[in-house]
């Protein structure tokens, strides 16, 4: 049965391809998230350049279907007018591919030169002395670390970063064990952090806001729950936190909050996490000086709230199977006392 | 030299016509029977067909494991598959997919056709074909094997240190991955070297360098790229990873002197040839398809060839497009862009050409052609998309996305899969003298079309909404739920057109239409014998004298006599401008490439457990060797020309 | 085409011989997250010495932990060797302040519920006890890493050398086990004598 390609089934088919387009933009990610809702001049110039790609591509894209279907149409056409024998190559056809070649040549062309500008523009950090970011890749999760010009003034606190709008942050990669790889599409490509190398990677906010991230090179169990976020704030808020963020942890006020102090310095939880200003000073998990203040637990996984601190300590392994840190069974009221120390912990 | 004698033989063979000498050849060169036959063949035809039988099995069984990630993935934070059996699953559909479907088809395909296109009897090496074939048999085994242990790797198909190294990765699993690529990496130097063996020396006489059909010079592209590119891999795997996994080296440790990024540039020298090297066959293909069913030469041969051989070759300087976001210098990277970008002009090339060959032709849409169309739509979005990557800044955002998997499988699907089920449909009365229905056949391709662009579409935007690569579950607030539901509805689609398929092929290898020996009026010489060709091929040796010998050969085509019928020898031919130079004695049956493939099996299963397996299979290996070499005594042969009725001469090696 | 097909005995041989593997790869690649601990021995029945005054009670005899055999759970303790700061005291099995323990030595016994006793009691000389600090399953894991150090482990479920500047090492680059019972003593090393 010889049956080519008919106008009608082709109209028919970029019809459907319109609809899926169009469920495919509705369908769309949260914002939070997403390289295509750039919040900063990084991420902007490569969404930029992703436009331009994209248009470019489905022009030649729908240009090389299009010659395609003219083709087979042409042949059909002749065919049915009674030419008997099949063309000889000629300088038409010649002509013909020498032109889409050279077509293609001159769009890769000017798109190689636009993203060497575009990578040349991405490549250092602008003159102005960046905040420098300590960030470490742990499984699975992310140690953050700010340094600064007096031993006292340094912190480290895990999975949130925070940074003045409108000033470039650069953060300094290494990782403890595995490959991991740092990735908050609103605000910049990626970067590997990688065991043996320091890498570093600028990126600039200029609207405030929530921007999560997530690690984007696989490193085990738990990769999927490898989150982060990245807090965009006024300069002047900004300063006030990491103010606040270079005190130690306030002593305990009553004796609940007391009794759950103790209950964290002695019992298994000062093993792995460290809260300043307590003896507790293990580097194993993440430190959990200011947790009280946190917007999530388990490194993105969950929002921070008394219930869920109290199940992922009960039972981390059901919220992120595989992860280090093993379920506690607690007494009711020491778990209620813990929480609330960790709540107090602002 | 041999005196020939140069007549014509009729078109489509005529078995009664020379019946005594067809009743000698079928004497030589019959098969054994039963158990021990199946064992010890060497026959490429036998061996291929059972080569690429084997290839679909691994296919399907990699093709369930993603129908099985794609449940999971259907709803966000599903617990129908754990984070442990996920990465297995995802690992193993990965490297079952690339190293033991999407290569070895290609190179059971051409183990199959080269001879039959070349005008020979055999490859160049029959008993090393048949070792070829065992040796990747027993390690898609084990791979699989391994799986079903919960012994299947875990750490992706790149298996990056240090995840996969000693520390970070308990248990034998990276392991059973590092021998599995040896496996498939011999039995794909093994079908390289018989390519270009058999593509050099044995061609049908005057088949000139110019005169060999555009899926031969695709096939020996890749034979000389698989010998550089595998050995790398093999290196890294078996020898470096396995051996800091199980005594202790320091390759890939930092603290020691060695470094993880080693690992990434070795793989991946070998990783992005590797995917050429599944594409430009599939690029023969469509050429082969396209030819044929437009009635016409391929336009523009010269640069056809050209442009095959040019993407070869800079296909081995695109590799650190894979590491990007690495600690690699920027300058470095822009080449490795350039070159990624300009990749595309010879394929691009060869789809105009492509594009002109139809537009003058006159095209004839049986499914096999509905395939290479479909090629070229599917295709070129997948090459557009890898445009994009190639920029470093674009894939600084999307590299280890769900963007990036969207652009693999659309290559992937386009340039492999879609000309693979093309040259099925295309072959298959070839190779089992019946065709496949049509009817089935469009269903299929509409089925798989519909599906690979459900499925992979919407993965793009998945990937700039942020979705990364290699997760087994996801928050529901991301908002990637329906898009990923969409893209497992898709995968419905796929699933549904291979069933279509496997039904065609069961239904038709017993009851489909008997085929001719050139049911599609094709030109080249596999169409010259009949179908299923004789072990022996071809009774006469054909003679070439044009780039598409059957179209002008008429209703007899130019051969040439002087092969011994009572043994088995084929005519060796000089490289350039095949003028035969010599005959040349084809080994028969033999049980020592089996051997020596358990012999290898031994030492790399073994070596997962313990470094003795190395001695053990070192021993077994040259047991098996020395039975393989063995020099056997041969009566002198008479002189050329003279049927000698005795019994055959045997010579070793 | 002719076809041969291969006999069923074989394929029936082979299938029986994968199956009898089945059982033993599954059991040592086990990743288990989450454990239901063998428990806490019964204080009091782990005991170092046949010689016991009294009644005879019951002693718990190398109980069946399932850890010595898997894989996950030998490289955990190998973590956890390191995190909890074992190796503070004992290297990486070499000794310092502590006594070695890739040695064939052991004070207090060397079957994993002796050693499991070890941690979560504390042993004068200064062995911190470990219990209701640690997790109960993760001394099972260490002590299951502490009897690889000790070569007692099956040489197939080992866990590899470390990756990092801390190096603990390899199966082969620890000294061969004897292929004798350990040696237990009662005597801690000199200089160190309550």
């Amino acid at each position: 049965m010889r049956r080519g390609p008919t106008l009608r089934r082709r109209i028919a088919a970029g019809a459907a391809a319109l609809a899926v387009l169009a469920l495919l933009a509705a369908c769309r990610g949260a914002s939070d998230q997403s390289a295509l809702e750039a919040a900063g001049p990084q991420a902007g110039r490569v969404e930029r350049l992703w436009w331009f790609s994209f248009w470019t591509a489905t022009a030649v894209y729908v240009l090389t279907v299009a010659a395609l279907a003219w083709a087979a149409w042409r042949a059909r056409r002749r065919e049915r007018e009674g030419g008997a024998q099949p063309l000889e190559d000629d300088r038409g056809m010649t002509r013909g591919v020498v032109a889409g070649v050279a077509a293609t040549l001159a769009v890769l062309v000017v798109f190689f030169f636009y993203d060497l500008a575009v990578g040349s523009a991405l490549s250092g950090p602008p003159t102005r002395a960046p905040l420098t970011i300590e960030v470490t890749g742990h499984q699975w999760w992310w140690e953050v670390t700010y340094a600064d010009t007096s031993p006292h003034g340094r912190f480290t606190t895990a999975n949130e970063i925070h940074v003045p709008v409108g000033q470039p942050v650069l953060l300094r990669l290494a990782s403890r064990d595995v490959i991991h790889s740092i990735w908050v599409p609103n605000l910049a490509g990626k970067k590997d952090l990688t065991p043996g190398y320091t890498q570093t990677i600028w990126f600039q906010a200029d609207t405030p806001g929530v921007y999560r991230g997530q690690c984007a090179e696989f490193c085990g169990h738990q990769h999927a729950k490898m989150g982060l976020l990245v807090i965009a704030e006024p300069p002047a808020q900004f300063a006030a936190w990491a103010k606040h963020s270079q005190q130690p942890a306030p002593e305990p006020g009553d004796s609940v909050t007391r009794r759950g102090q103790e209950v964290f310095l002695t019992g298994s939880c000062a093993l792995c996490h460290a809260i300043e200003g307590t003896r507790a000073q293990s580097r194993a998990g993440p430190s959990l000086t200011g947790i009280g203040s946190r917007r999530t637990l388990g490194a993105g996984t969950l929002p921070n709230t008394r219930g869920n601190l109290a199940g992922w300590i009960v039972d981390p392994q059901r919220i992120k199977p595989g992860t280090h840190m093993p379920p506690n069974a607690l007494a009711p009221a020491d778990l209620d006392a813990l929480l609330t120390y960790l709540e107090s912990l602002k | 030299m041999t005196t020939s004698v140069l007549t014509t033989a009729p078109l489509p063979p005529d078995h009664a016509r020379d019946a005594e000498e067809v009743a000698q050849l079928e004497r030589t060169w019959r098969a054994r029977r039963g158990l021990w036959g199946w064992l010890t063949t060497v026959d490429h035809k036998s061996i291929a067909i059972r080569y690429v039988a084997t290839c679909m099995v691994f296919f399907l069984l990699a093709g369930a494991n993603a129908a099985l990630m794609r449940l999971q993935l259907a709803r966000p934070e599903n617990t129908f598959i754990g984070p442990d059996r996920y990465n297995q699953l995802f690992t193993v559909h990965g490297t079952g997919m690339m190293f033991l479907f999407a290569v070895p088809v290609m190179t059971a395909m051409a183990l199959y056709l080269v001879p039959l296109m070349v005008g020979t009897r055999d490859l160049a090496y029959p008993r090393l074909n048949a070792f070829g074939y065992w040796v990747f048999l027993i390690g898609g085994v084990f791979l699989f094997v391994s799986l079903y242990l919960n012994m299947g790797p875990d750490t992706g198909w790149f298996s990056y240190v240090p995840l996969a190294g000693p520390e970070y990765a308990p248990g034998k699993r990276v392991d059973v991955w590092a021998q599995v690529v040896t496996f498939t990496e011999i039995a794909a130097l093994v079908a390289a070297v018989e390519i270009i063996a058999t593509v050099l020396k044995l061609r049908a006489p005057g088949m000139s360098l110019n005169r060999i059909p555009l899926y031969v010079w695709s096939v020996l592209v890749i034979a000389f790229m698989i010998l550089f590119a595998m050995p790398t891999v093999a290196i890294a795997s078996t020898l470096m990873l396995a051996m800091d996994r199980l005594v202790a080296t320091h390759f890939f440790n930092r603290a020691e002197g060695g470094d993880p990024l080693l690992w990434q540039h070795l793989f991946w020298f070998f990783g992005h040839p590797e995917v050429y090297i599944m594409f430009i066959p599939g690029l023969g293909f469509v050429s082969a398809i396209i030819e044929t069913f437009t009635g016409r030469r391929i336009f523009g041969y010269p640069v056809m060839v050209l442009s095959l051989f040019v993407t070869g070759f800079v296909a081995f300087g695109l590799w650190v497009h894979h590491m990007f976001a690495g600690p690699l210098p920027q300058l470095g990277q822009s080449f490795f862009t350039a070159a990624s970008v300009f990749i595309t002009i010879p394929t691009g090339t060869q789809i105009f050409c492509w594009i002109a060959t139809i537009w003058s032709g006159r095209p004839r849409y049986t499914t096999a052609m509905l395939f290479a169309l479909g090629f070229i739509v599917v295709f070129v979005i997948g090459g557009v998309t890898g445009v994009m990557l190639a920029s470093v800044p674009f894939d600084l955002q999307v590299h280890d996305s769900y963007f990036v998997v969207a652009h693999f499988h659309y290559v992937i699907l386009g340039g492999v899969v879609f000309p693979l089920f093309g040259a099925f449909y295309f072959w298959f009365p070839k190779m089992a003298g019946r065709m496949l229905s049509e009817r089935l056949g469009k269903w299929h391709f509409w089925l798989l079309f519909i599906g690979t662009n459900v499925t992979f579409f919407p993965m793009h935007l998945l990937g700039l909404d942020g979705m990364p690569r290699r997760v087994y579950t996801y928050l529901p607030e991301r908002g990637w739920g329906e898009l990923n539901l969409l893209a497992t509805v898709g995968s419905w689609f796929i699933a549904a057109s291979v069933v279509v398929f496997l039904v065609n092929v069961l239904k038709s290898a017993r009851g489909g239409a008997v085929a001719g020996a050139n049911p599609w009026g094709a030109p080249s010489l596999e169409w010259a014998t009949t179908s299923p060709p004789p072990s022996w091929n071809f009774t006469h040796t054909p003679v070439v004298e044009s780039r598409s010998p059957l179209w002008e050969a008429g209703p007899a085509m130019p051969v040439a006599t002087g092969l011994r019928t009572d043994r088995r020898e084929f005519l060796v031919t000089t490289a350039l401008d095949a003028i035969p130079d010599s005959r040349h004695e084809v080994p028969d049956e033999s049980i020592w490439p089996l051997i020596m493939a358990l012999a290898i099996g031994v030492t790399f299963i073994g070596a997962v457990f313990t470094p003795w397996a190395y001695v053990a299979g070192f021993t077994l290996a040259s047991v098996a060797f020395g039975g393989w070499a063995f020099p056997r005594w041969s009566k002198a042969p008479p002189p050329p020309g003279r049927l000698d009725s005795s019994s055959p001469a045997r010579e070793g090696a | 085409m002719t076809r041969q097909r291969p006999h069923a005995g074989i394929t029936l041989a082979l299938a029986a011989g994968a199956l009898a593997l089945t059982l033993a790869a599954c059991q040592r690649e086990e990743r288990r997250f989450r454990e239901a601990a063998p428990g806490a021995t019964p204080s009091g029945s782990v005991r170092l010495s046949v010689l016991q005054p009294g009644e005879r009670r019951p002693t718990a005899r190398h109980v069946a932990s399932g850890y010595d055999e898997n894989s996950y759970a030998l490289q955990e303790g190998q973590r956890l060797f390191n995190w909890y700061n074992c190796s503070g005291c004992h290297a990486n099995g070499g000794g310092g302040m502590g006594p070695p323990l890739i040695d064939d030595e052991w004070i207090y016994g060397s079957a994993p519920e002796n050693i499991y006793e070890t941690i979560v009691e504390g042993r004068p000389n200064g062995m911190p006890s470990w219990g209701g600090k640690i997790p109960s399953y993760q001394i099972w894991q260490i002590a299951a890493y502490v009897r690889y150090l000790g070569g007692l482990t099956p040489a197939i479920a080992n866990p590899s050398r470390s990756d990092h500047m801390m190096y603990q090492p390899g199966s082969t680059a620890l000294p061969r086990p004897v292929p004798t019972e350990p040696k237990q003593s009662f005597r801690p090393p000199a200089g160190e004598m309550p």
